[in-house]
């Protein structure tokens, strides 16, 4: 069979790729249709910038989730295949059988494994990760910056030290005393895991407990919802076989794979506290206004106005960073992958392809190009959004 | 402000002493011990055997006694084995049991010895600090003035045309990290596959095969444009975005203000008022994002140094974590630490300086 043309291919790509355009299409098209209707999110839609950030970003959404339901990955992407070794971009399968796709659209790696389908299920890895962390990291940053900021004093001062403290540490050599296999057997990641997870039961806790104080009943009702899965998803997380915390046995329903625990924890650690500096910041600003004053007159609870006044008027600025610290996340997951910490070795996330492919890359380019290109056109898509809802925030 | 800066001094002491201290402790770590004993010693060492073996390099003391060994507030410890040998941080072939000084530790100079290269830290940190101060040298100086002039032509008329691309660019360069925009780089204009290289060769356009080199090694020796120019290029990048935004933002800023207003009805012209009238003023944010770069710079110096085999003080870095060398592990860090710390310090001394609104008193 005939090695396919430039343009085959990426004829061939769009065609795997059509799941993902419908998608996005009818993403668009509701937005579009419905923009007057949906508040920040519509405005959106009135920004050039911020529409090309969020059709990058829904891209690699879209890939993750349809890429994990099977329906656009045209080969496994950790099976090898005799004879596909650093083969170019549109080799044909070498004994192809009848259901597989007749060629490696973006060519064979080091180990002969389809690059396109690497690429696609690595997008898988990082979304799910890097905004879950993210969202982790804002969960202790809030709980502990509104705190800092409002009240001030010698809790403020050794919290700032705390946060400062890490901040100092060059994030690489962090990942690597935390992420190394001798540490990670002492247990240390995973009670690191065990402080950072407890802030999500922690701010969830206090935001009901805290609106619905004067209606106990539905204060009970509200908290058990919330809590109960969380406290559950919390301590199945936390336990692993096998390793210092194995407290469940065989009641233990969920095991993250092997070194994802690891690198989630070390990247909320590295998020947290330019978060908590972030928060704090606005909420010592916030906290001179008027509508707080009011709300301290009224006799509401400290917690109260810092969670129900503060941190609603201090969403706009949050949000935007929100966005801007995904793809920092993204970045700092890409470079543990470079380094080869914490995933497995075969593990097809984009910084562990670019970190293989950079090895050949004098000969052979295409290993390392197609990741190189997916992370820099997701982080781009994020600061794009970013900027595109920091401007439509602002206009009004 | 000698107080605000006494302060400062002191809370960046106790900074220093913390972080270096988690990073003893992390490295002291027993598993982490256990496999230094068997790479020190032998591979196929007992438990007991490794167990002694740290015994007689005085590894089995508390933490806090080690940490203040090898700070040097704690007398080190003279270890005699069995078999007659002595062991002990401050001894030396050749100096006399007797005369060995009872402390050795940072504070005295002595930052220990190197198991991977066999050296003592003091000196693999001077020699490697030395090559990647100029790799930083020379990303300054192509990062600093680029970005200071896209984001001022940028935020002198905000929402032109030339705002908008210069913007977007900038944006784009912070969404790139080096290990990414490196790989780029290498693959168009240092790998002999690449089709732009194959197109110069054939034309006899370049000597050799590419039009740069792929690794900075040579470089260490003696730097050319040909070796040095893509790794000084793949740092700058990263960094150059952010600060052209924050210059941009404090241009825009400055750019509304009365005076500026005034000159403009007096009758300057435009490239005057932004020379002589703005720009001072638009350059006091950008000063302290510059200061608070570096730190960020040194996270890129370790991908690029390693990505472009150029052997600095972040290739060492790798090489002290991947392998547990911990007392160079513990030089770095101290480096390192100590360089976040002076930039953050020298920040806020700045800003104060250059903005008269504040003081600190």
């Amino acid at each position: 069979m005939e090695p396919l043309s430039w343009g085959e291919i990426f004829a061939g790509m769009f065609i795997q790729l059509i799941p993902v355009w419908i998608a996005l299409v009818v993403t668009f098209a509701v937005s579009i249709a419905y923009k007057r209707k949906l508040g920040l999110y519509g405005k959106l839609f009135d920004s050039t910038i911020g529409m090309i950030g969020f059709f990058l970003v829904m891209f690699w959404v879209f890939v993750a989730i349809l890429g994990s339901m099977d329906m656009i990955l045209t080969h496994d992407p950790l099976s090898q295949v005799s004879g596909m070794k650093n083969k170019v971009p549109g080799t044909p399968l070498r004994g192809a059988e009848d259901g597989d796709y007749m060629h490696y659209l973006l060519g064979g790696d080091n180990l002969a494994r389809d690059i396109f389908s690497r690429v696609m299920s690595g997008a898988t890895i990082v979304i799910l990760i890097a905004p879950l962390a993210t969202l982790f990291a804002y969960m202790v940053g809030i709980t502990l910056g509104l705190p800092a900021g409002y009240y001030g004093g010698r809790f403020d001062m050794l919290l700032s030290f705390v946060a400062n403290l890490v901040l100092a540490f060059p994030v690489i050599l962090l990942f690597y005393l935390l992420v190394t296999p001798e540490i990670v057997n002492t247990g240390l990641p995973q009670f690191m895991a065990i402080v950072l997870f407890f802030f999500p039961l922690i701010f969830f806790a206090v935001l009901i407990h805290t609106r619905l104080k004067q209606q106990p009943q539905k204060n009970t009702v509200w908290l058990c919802a919330i809590l109960i899965p969380l406290a559950i998803m919390y301590v199945v997380t936390i336990n692993a076989p096998g390793t210092k915390i194995d407290v469940l046995g065989p009641v233990d329903f969920f095991n993250p794979a092997s070194g994802i625990l690891v690198v989630f924890v070390s990247v909320v650690f590295v998020n947290s506290p330019t978060v908590f500096r972030i928060v704090r910041g606005l909420t010592l600003d916030i906290k001179q206004r008027d509508y707080v004053s009011a709300a301290q007159t009224r006799g509401e609870g400290a917690w109260y106005i810092m969670l129900w006044e503060i941190l609603p008027n201090a969403r706009g600025p949050l949000i935007v960073d929100f966005c801007l610290r995904i793809g920092y996340t993204t970045i700092l997951l890409g470079t543990l992958g470079f380094f080869g910490l914490g995933l497995p070795p075969e593990s097809p996330d984009w910084g562990s392809t670019i970190n293989e492919g950079r090895k050949l890359l004098s000969i052979y380019l295409h290993p390392a190009l197609p990741p190189a290109l997916a992370l820099l056109s997701l982080v781009l898509g994020l600061n794009l959004l970013a900027d595109g809802l920091r401007e439509e925030s602002l206009r009004d | 402000m000698g107080l605000f800066i006494l302060r400062r001094l002191g809370v960046m002491i106790l900074t220093a002493l913390c972080l270096t201290f988690i990073v003893f402790f992390l490295t002291n770590l027993h598993p982490n011990l256990e496999k230094l004993a068997k790479t020190q010693g032998e591979m196929r060492m007992s438990d007991e055997q490794v167990e002694r073996w740290l015994a007689n390099r005085g590894y089995d003391q508390p933490l806090p006694i080690k940490y203040g060994e090898w700070l040097g507030v704690w007398p080190s410890k003279i270890i005699n084995t069995d078999d007659g040998r002595t062991y002990g941080r401050c001894i030396e072939s050749g100096v006399e049991i007797a005369d060995t000084p009872r402390y050795c530790g940072v504070l005295q100079g002595d930052w220990g010895t190197s198991t991977v290269f066999k050296d003592d830290v003091s000196s693999i940190i001077k020699t490697r600090l030395s090559l990647t101060g100029k790799l930083m040298f020379w990303v300054m100086v192509l990062m600093i003035p680029s970005a200071l002039l896209i984001g001022v032509l940028a935020g002198m008329r905000e929402g032109s045309r030339t705002d908008r691309t210069l913007s977007t660019l900038s944006i784009a360069t912070t969404a790139t990290p080096e290990y990414v925009s490196g790989v780029i780089f290498i693959a168009l204009f240092a790998a002999s596959a690449s089709p732009l290289n194959q197109w110069l060769a054939s034309m006899d356009w370049i000597e050799g095969r590419t039009l740069f080199k792929g690794t900075a090694t040579s470089a260490m020796e003696k730097a050319t444009f040909n070796n040095f120019f893509l790794p000084v290029l793949t740092i700058s990048l990263y960094g150059m975005g952010y600060i052209a935004r924050m210059t941009r933002a404090s241009m825009a800023e400055v750019m509304t203000a009365q005076y500026i207003r005034t000159a403009r009805l007096k009758g300057v012209s435009f490239p005057n008022i932004v020379v002589k009238h703005a720009l001072r003023n638009a350059l006091i944010a950008p000063f302290t994002v510059i200061m608070l770069q570096i730190p960020w710079l040194l996270n890129g110096v370790v991908i690029v140094e390693t990505l472009f085999n150029y052997k600095g003080f972040g290739w060492v870095l790798v090489q002290a974590a991947g392998n547990n060398d911990f007392e160079l592990l513990l030089g770095v860090s101290v480096v390192s630490v100590v360089v976040v710390l002076i930039t953050q310090l020298i920040s806020d001394i700045g800003y104060v300086y250059l903005n008269p609104r504040i003081s600190v008193s």
